[in-house]
């Protein structure tokens, strides 16, 4: 019998702890598929977040660092700094990269700093219930915005990769999103760029994924995509903000 | 034969980490260690290391996390209210069980303070460094050599017990110039990190470095195991003693509190008094048995330390409060005088015969 689909050997056979309708699960197994393809599984150093994604240490098979919530940037710069010829990757909610881990990612970008930043935003804090979030978009009902967030008070949503693309050490940067079939090869695309921009040395990369999270948005997971499609991609549109490839 | 230079207690700091290997340091300024990172900016370059200034000192311990995980000797430094800032750091370096060392010029605080030379972080280094259950390894050296010489041995012990040491100095030696003998050779060979995280070149199962544990039997479990580490570790602690042996009064002062006393020291010794000083060379762990030992023979106790009373109370707690102890202190980037420190030792002794 032939085998025409198979776990990649880079992601663990156990069990994921992520939620129902969740889409951590084809993102980390997107990661996984690039560092097999890549075949650099072996010289790969991941770094886990705080927040949902806490325990992807157990998911991956190269080794892997937990690292404070927001810090992962600067772990990974201790990491890559230390040993240059490992690959090195975080991977990183909205909470924690685009809040309380805001200097680190920019600051991380602007040193150029050759790592890969996995970036998964789904506009809320999931793990701790369901909170506002940099990125949670206007008007959205989370638990500390019962009202709809109000951007007269709480502000406006982040928008990561404009933001990191004005800085010179950003050396890619996409906006991609798993909400489709076609998202979800986009988005492998995006990933397995973002590495081989790290393989090639020419800087920071970063690949932010629009994600679900239906515990907390209080949907079925379809009607989750298709609240992501008709209401976050507007807002944040999909494609590539920086690519040094492209420019002189 | 010995080789003498002149150099700054933060130069000397940064040139015993760099002889001991540590080719890693993350740093961000902060006045008065400044001159640490200024050192290091200058030499890493030249030896293939790594000089990054970070965007904060959260961010620069956090690189130190990621460097010692990977393996390396690494190393930040800061002053006083820089080092509150990284207490999140060091409490995930304890929590994952890492080696890196810290330097901390203390200056006086709360808060943004002052810039002169400070003890008020006794309390944050020995037992609120931050959150959690767990210990800094702190030497506390009294002279240029000293932060030399203590700064080499806190790479060995931060590699040999998987713990963070941390050299607290105050901005006083951090900017005396002194001779210093930096003949002296360091033990750069790494012990065996099977735990680092340097990838697993197909040879290996996975490394995780982690703090989580979200089983609070299996926590509870690695915290007790934790501890037992740190017993064994109680048995680096160490004292100068100075004209001790038939002291009928001890001074304990630590850092260049000691150096004044001893001045006061010597002028009391001319007017009859039998007075000496016990120094600790290690903070945590604290020699409590040679302040123990100190209490057998003598009346009464006085700390001097550049704070509002931190030290004093592991004092009380090493001697169990058996005898009286005074303190004579300064704070607020005051330092003590010799003046002063007579003064307190003829009290001290003027009470302890009546």
């Amino acid at each position: 019998m032939q085998t025409v689909f198979e776990r990649p050997k880079a992601l663990s056979d156990v069990s994921m702890h992520y939620c129902p309708g969740c889409t951590h699960g084809i993102i980390h197994r997107l990661v996984a598929e690039v560092l097999d393809e890549l075949n650099i599984t072996d010289k790969t150093i991941g770094v886990a977040p705080v927040g949902c994604a806490v325990l992807a240490y157990n998911y991956f098979e190269c080794d892997m660092a937990q690292a404070a919530h927001g810090r992962a940037p600067a772990v990974g710069t201790g990491i890559k700094r230390a040993n240059p010829d490992n690959i090195v990757f975080t991977y990183q909610g909205d909470g924690d990269l685009a809040a309380i881990g805001t200097a680190e990612t920019v600051h991380a970008a602007a040193r150029g700093e050759n790592i890969t930043v996995i970036f998964v935003n789904n506009a809320i804090y999931g793990m701790t219930g369901g909170q506002m979030a940099p990125t949670t978009m206007p008007g959205q009902v989370t638990q500390t915005s019962p009202y709809g967030r109000d951007v007269k008070t709480a502000g406006y949503p982040v928008k990561v990769c404009e933001m990191l693309s004005t800085l010179d050490g950003t050396a890619y940067a996409e906006r991609v999103s798993v909400d489709s079939v076609k998202n979800v090869k986009n988005t492998k695309k995006a990933i397995k760029k973002a590495f081989e921009y790290q393989l090639a040395g020419k800087g920071f990369s970063i690949v932010e994924v629009l994600s679900t999270c239906s515990t907390n948005w209080g949907m079925e997971p379809v009607e989750s995509l298709t609240w992501l499609r008709e209401n976050m991609i507007p807002y944040y549109p999909l494609g590539v903000y920086k690519d040094k490839e492209d420019s002189k | 034969m010995t080789e003498k230079v002149l150099m700054k207690g933060n130069e000397a700091i940064a040139e015993a980490a760099i002889m001991a290997g540590c080719r890693h340091f993350f740093g961000y300024p902060i006045t008065p260690q400044t001159e640490v990172a200024a050192y290091m900016s200058k030499r890493m370059p030249k030896i293939g290391g790594t000089y990054l200034q970070a965007e904060s000192e959260v961010a620069a311990i956090n690189m130190v996390y990621g460097a010692s995980a990977a393996g390396v000797r690494a190393m930040t430094s800061s002053s006083s209210p820089g080092i509150s800032l990284k207490s999140e750091g060091l409490s995930y370096l304890a929590g994952s069980d890492l080696p890196a060392v810290l330097v901390n010029i203390q200056r006086g605080g709360p808060g943004l303070g002052g810039i002169r030379p400070s003890q008020a972080d006794y309390f944050q280094a020995t037992r609120s460094s931050g959150h959690g259950d767990f210990h800094l390894i702190v030497f506390a050296p009294n002279t240029v050599q000293e932060m030399f010489d203590l700064t080499i041995e806190a790479f060995e012990v931060a590699d040999r017990y998987r713990m963070t040491a941390m050299i607290l100095g105050d901005g006083m030696l951090g900017q005396v110039m002194e001779p210093v003998d930096i003949s002296r050779s360091a033990n750069i060979t790494l012990p065996g990190k099977d735990w680092a995280l340097t990838g697993t070149k197909g040879s290996r199962k996975k490394n995780i470095v982690n703090s989580l544990y979200l089983e609070a039997e299996e926590l509870e479990m690695l915290n007790f195991k934790r501890f037992e580490k740190y017993a064994e570790v109680e048995k680096i602690a160490r004292t100068e003693n100075y004209l001790t042996d038939d002291a009928d009064v001890i001074i304990v002062a630590y850092g260049i509190c000691a150096r004044v006393a001893k001045n006061a020291i010597n002028e009391a010794r001319k007017n009859g008094i039998k007075v000496g000083l016990v120094r600790p060379v290690t903070l945590w762990p604290f020699p409590k048995k040679q302040l123990e030992s100190a209490a057998e023979k003598a009346r009464a106790f006085i700390v001097v330390e550049m704070s509002m009373g931190q030290m004093i109370q592991d004092v009380e707690l090493a001697i169990r409060c058996s005898r009286p102890v005074s303190l004579c202190n300064r704070t607020g980037g005051m330092v003590p005088t010799p003046e002063a420190v007579l003064a307190a030792i003829e009290n001290a002794d003027q009470a302890g015969r009546s």
